[in-house]
């Protein structure tokens, strides 16, 4: 916290998991800042300015420096505060290799899985989608085994690369539970996750900026009935 | 290339040189002199015991096998190796911020020019005229034209004297962004447009640490014909 709050910047939207890994690494290096809150699909002048390639949200400002890319705004924020708090990808090469592959895997195959189920028109092809972001949820299972080494997160004894990864997209996993009635984080067949997800949705680094499941199910039936 | 800092058989790539990534981790690798034994892989067809078993998750070529253990996916690898041999030169900055700005271009890079290439090459789909994909090629090539000039610094390379991180992940696709030029009558590294980057492909492509990892040019351009033929 040696900076004043001023130089760090975070513009985003609440409902938007890419803009939470951001708050939720900034959060466990102790790091204030000034929330930049745009509605969902806004495009502010600063915005446009910050992000012109892509106009999207989140973007970190440090000392007006625009930051883009979630995770490569989680992985700025380790770099930028090496010496806060605790480090966010691990010391060894091939793990941060490891992290890397996953947090990859998590936005190009699985997250399209989970988008799948929302778009989803029949329930033929909701089954699908669901039965796909379940064996994608399996090798994640795995992934945790091997990453935590009987540890708490992926990151071991502390929130980590993959946990910001993935843990940002427990709030929309759980109103898509909810609206379908499928399990996903399901304590039978991914019984590490399952526990993971509650650990992560507690931890004080991103319970606060966690949206509420309710919260979440009445922006997403607004967003529906447009 | 002589092996400095690995024994043979620690250091194996899994490839095909065609593939823009796996060149991606062949210039790495030579950057840091690192021995290696490439392994080829017929990835169209039946693929390897060790590809499947390295690559379970996407069964894809490039795969760097160090000392038993798989590390895949391009921009990683190269991550992988840059952390792992340390001797100079460094691949990606060592400020945070100038590696934030590699990164987000390599993310560009990844997310346009895969697009572009097999678009030329198998035909734009449905809705799209060759003409718009053209000018998509176009402003994508002015973005990095900008990148390269902020990023250079007024030197050689997007990595200031030595080739880094964003030189690879872009250098890698010239041959085949020079073989659709040839084939499709477009030109994106115009010398009226892209002036830096023009000198900059140049330069790249003369550098020993590129030499072994690329096709020579007429290679990419009958690839191309020969795709394209197949497409219709």
């Amino acid at each position: 916290m040696a900076e004043a709050a001023g130089e760090v910047r975070l513009i985003g939207a609440w409902p938007s998991p890419y803009v939470l890994r951001p708050r939720v690494a900034l959060n466990l290096k102790g790091v204030e800042y000034e929330f930049l809150e745009v509605t969902f699909g806004e495009k502010s002048e600063l915005l446009l300015r910050s992000n012109p390639v892509y106009k999207k949200i989140p973007v970190l400002l440090h000392h007006d420096k625009p930051v883009c890319e979630s995770m490569i705004i989680v992985e700025y924020v380790d770099g930028a505060w090496a010496n806060s708090g605790h480090a966010i990808l691990p010391a060894d090469p091939y793990e941060r290799a490891l992290h890397r592959f996953w947090a990859v895997y998590i936005d190009d195959k699985w997250f399209p899985s989970m988008v799948g189920i929302g778009k989803a028109e029949t329930e033929e092809a909701k089954a699908e989608s669901a039965e796909q972001a379940r064996a994608g949820l399996k090798l994640l299972e795995e992934a945790f085994e091997k990453l935590s080494k009987g540890k708490a997160f992926f990151g071991g004894d502390t929130i980590g690369y993959v946990d910001i990864a993935l843990g940002a997209h427990l709030g929309w996993a759980k109103v898509i539970e909810q609206m379908t009635g499928l399990k996903l984080f399901d304590e039978e067949k991914t019984p590490l996750l399952a526990v993971w997800a509650e650990r992560f949705c507690n931890h004080e680094a991103a319970k606060e900026v966690m949206p509420e499941t309710e919260k979440l199910m009445e922006y997403a039936k607004i967003r529906l009935g447009k | 290339m002589a092996a400095v800092s690995a024994t043979t058989g620690e250091v194996k790539l899994l490839g095909l040189w065609r593939s823009p990534y796996v060149t991606r981790v062949g210039i790495a690798l030579n950057l840091k002199k690192v021995g290696y034994e490439f392994v080829q892989e017929e990835v169209q067809g039946q693929k390897s015991e060790i590809l499947l078993k390295s690559n379970p998750v996407y069964k894809k070529i490039p795969v760097l096998i160090h000392q038993g253990k798989p590390v895949c996916e391009s921009a990683i690898i190269v991550e992988y190796i840059d952390e792992i041999w340390t001797s100079e030169p460094p691949i990606l900055p060592s400020h945070p911020f100038d590696r934030a700005v590699a990164r987000f271009w390599v993310t560009y890079i990844d997310d346009k020019l895969l697009a572009l290439v097999r678009t030329l090459v198998f035909g734009a789909t449905e809705g799209t005229s060759k003409a718009e994909v053209a000018d998509g090629g176009a402003e994508a090539f002015q973005l990095l034209e900008e990148a390269f000039a902020k990023c250079s610094h007024g030197k050689e390379y997007f990595g200031g004297d030595t080739i880094g991180y964003l030189d690879i992940a872009l250098g890698c696709w010239l041959g085949w962004i020079k073989a659709v030029e040839d084939v499709s009558n477009i030109k994106f590294l115009d010398e009226k447009k892209v002036p830096l980057l023009v000198g900059w492909a140049e330069r790249f492509l003369q550098n020993e640490a590129v030499k072994g990892t690329m096709l020579e040019a007429d290679e990419y351009v009958q690839r191309v014909k020969n795709l394209s033929a197949s497409a219709r």
